[in-house]
């Protein structure tokens, strides 16, 4: 009874979006047929575009290739932000140390580091990962301080108060309790990841769906190729943050997420 | 029954001593601000001793709680339990705090086995079942904290305190952000509990009623710096009749001490 009320919402909540997407393809069809072919290509010629990148091999090989860097750039990140972010905060001396120096590096865009990326890693995949890497290391490693820092002081003490050695306490005190606002940190950062491997696909590399988009522009203006990519490339963003996003719903991680 | 029997008042020289307060006082330095909180503190406790901690708010009663429990160490004087100065926090006293201090991230057993690391895993087991019964949350054992009601979350911070078996309760006004009646079911429960399993119990409050319920002794506190203005013996046997004469005297008593009319 209720399952079948729950499919039903989530039908209706489908409907309309899917329904409002129909809409814009017909207007944006309608719009290129009357007149504006030379400023966009039409829907029909952005499917005609990813057909023809299936029939070439390169839709999957250049999504491969952006997943690969991000998945690099991003897991480097991860593993060495947040240790560093939560000890960083753990001990409020090294945190009032680095905060200048971290206030002044987060603002760089880190398009910024493209030619100091190429200086040392050359042309290739190395820069594209340092770049993603740089893009994710100073938000995770602000979150990974700020949420040590939010924790309320009753848990630590009463980790402590069962007599918990410091290795226990990390484990089973300070990282459930950061957890949930680190899933909030990771999921925006996996965002600006896939933001910046784009850009650095169109500088540092010759593969990708960054690169696709230049390359498809460069090579003989195929505009539906440069429109078909950054589709793609909308579509798999929306995946990565949809998965992120199922991290939130854990039993265990939820209560970080309540609207009380 | 035990708590048909008239307890004696237990007074400190006839039990042997839990926890002894000798001469501590706490002064807080912050931004260059002095703030005198704890002035000469002296206490007794006995072993299996109910004591109220009461007095005004802001006064230094949890400062005197935290000191207690080894979180804080006192700027002069010395804490000690079992002759044994408290230097850390020790699983046999434990702290239930005035806040919420369940663990949002664990299920009600989870919670209660947290500090049950080191028995094997069929006692472990056995004694969450055991006290998950004993606080009346069974049927509950699989749901997070952020699902239960605030008189059951205090009973899951008492139960998982009491599943280490420690000698000494410290509660910060656990009932304080209870509604009245729900207030009055768990001071039944403290009390069942504490007459089953006869720890040693110090219980923050500055509700005078609350306090004159439930102790064998009331402790009543001065206004920041606080000192001990009166130690109020209760010799009235559990349950207790609040409407009793002897009830409203001593109760009358501990509010003339602090200086409040009760006419409203
Ligand atoms: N770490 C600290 N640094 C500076 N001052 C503190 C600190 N902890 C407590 N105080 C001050 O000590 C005084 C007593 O605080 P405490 O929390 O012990 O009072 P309390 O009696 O428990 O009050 P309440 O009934 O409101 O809980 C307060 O004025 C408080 O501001
Ligand atoms: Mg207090």
């Amino acid at each position: 009874m209720r399952d079948e009320h729950a499919t039903r919402t989530n039908l209706l909540l489908l409907w309309r979006p899917l329904a409002f997407i129909a809409l814009l393809l017909l207007l944006w069809e309608i719009g290129i047929r009357r007149q504006a072919s030379h400023l966009l290509p039409g829907p029909w010629g952005v499917v005609g575009g990813i057909v023809d990148l299936v029939r070439h091999g390169l839709l999957l090989k250049y999504i491969v290739a952006s997943l690969f860097r991000v998945t690099w750039g991003f897991a480097l990140a991860v593993v060495t932000a947040i240790p560093l972010g939560l000890a960083v905060g753990w001990y409020r001396r090294a945190e009032m140390a680095l905060n200048p120096i971290l206030q002044i590096l987060r603002p760089i865009s880190p398009l910024a580091w493209i030619p100091i990326a190429i200086l040392w890693f050359g042309v290739g995949d190395l820069a594209a990962i340092f770049l993603i890497f740089v893009g994710c290391f100073f938000p995770l490693m602000l979150t990974a301080i700020d949420a040590v820092q939010s924790i309320p002081a009753v848990y630590v003490n009463a980790g402590r108060n069962f007599g918990l050695s410091s290795a226990a306490l990390v484990y089973r005190v300070l990282y459930p309790a950061v957890v949930p606002k680190l899933i909030v940190g990771l999921r925006i950062t996996l965002g600006i990841a896939w933001l910046v491997v784009v850009a650095a696909e169109m500088i540092a590399v010759s593969s990708g769906l960054g690169f696709l988009i230049v390359d498809a522009r460069n090579a003989g203006n195929r505009y539906d190729l440069v429109v078909a990519g950054m589709l793609i490339i909308g579509i798999i963003g929306l995946l990565l943050d949809l998965g992120m996003q199922s991290l939130e719903k854990v039993k265990s991680f939820r209560w970080g997420y309540s609207e009380d | 029954m035990s708590s048909m029997q008239p307890i004696a008042a237990p007074l400190p020289f006839t039990l042997k001593t839990k926890l002894s307060v000798d001469r501590v006082s706490m002064v807080f330095e912050r931004d260059g601000n002095r703030t005198e909180v704890l002035n000469n503190i002296n206490l007794e406790v006995g072993d299996g001793e109910f004591v109220c901690l009461l007095g005004p708010s802001g006064c230094g009663k949890t400062t005197l709680l935290n000191a207690m429990a080894g979180f804080l160490s006192p700027t002069s004087g010395e804490i000690k339990v079992d002759g044994e100065a408290v230097r850390r926090p020790n699983p046999r006293r434990i702290f239930v705090f005035q806040e919420r201090g369940v663990f949002p991230w664990l299920t009600v057993e989870g919670n209660i086995g947290f500090g049950l690391s080191k028995v094997t895993k069929a006692e472990r087991e056995q004694r969450i079942a055991y006290y998950v019964k004993m606080v009346g949350l069974q049927g509950f054992e699989k749901t997070y904290p952020q699902e239960l009601s605030g008189g059951m979350k205090q009973r899951l911070e008492v139960a998982r305190a009491l599943a280490v078996n420690p000698d000494m309760l410290l509660l910060d006004e656990p009932f304080g952000a209870l509604d009245s009646i729900t207030r009055l079911v768990m001071r039944g429960e403290l009390l069942r509990i504490w007459e089953a399993e006869r720890k040693t119990v110090i219980f923050v409050t500055h509700d005078i009623d609350e306090a004159v319920q439930l102790a064998d002794r009331v402790v009543v506190m001065s206004a920041r710096p606080a000192s001990i203005r009166q130690i109020v013996n209760i010799d009235i046997a559990h349950p207790r009749d609040i409407s009793a004469p002897r009830y409203l005297e001593l109760r009358d008593g501990i509010f003339q001490q602090i200086g409040l009319a009760h006419k409203v």
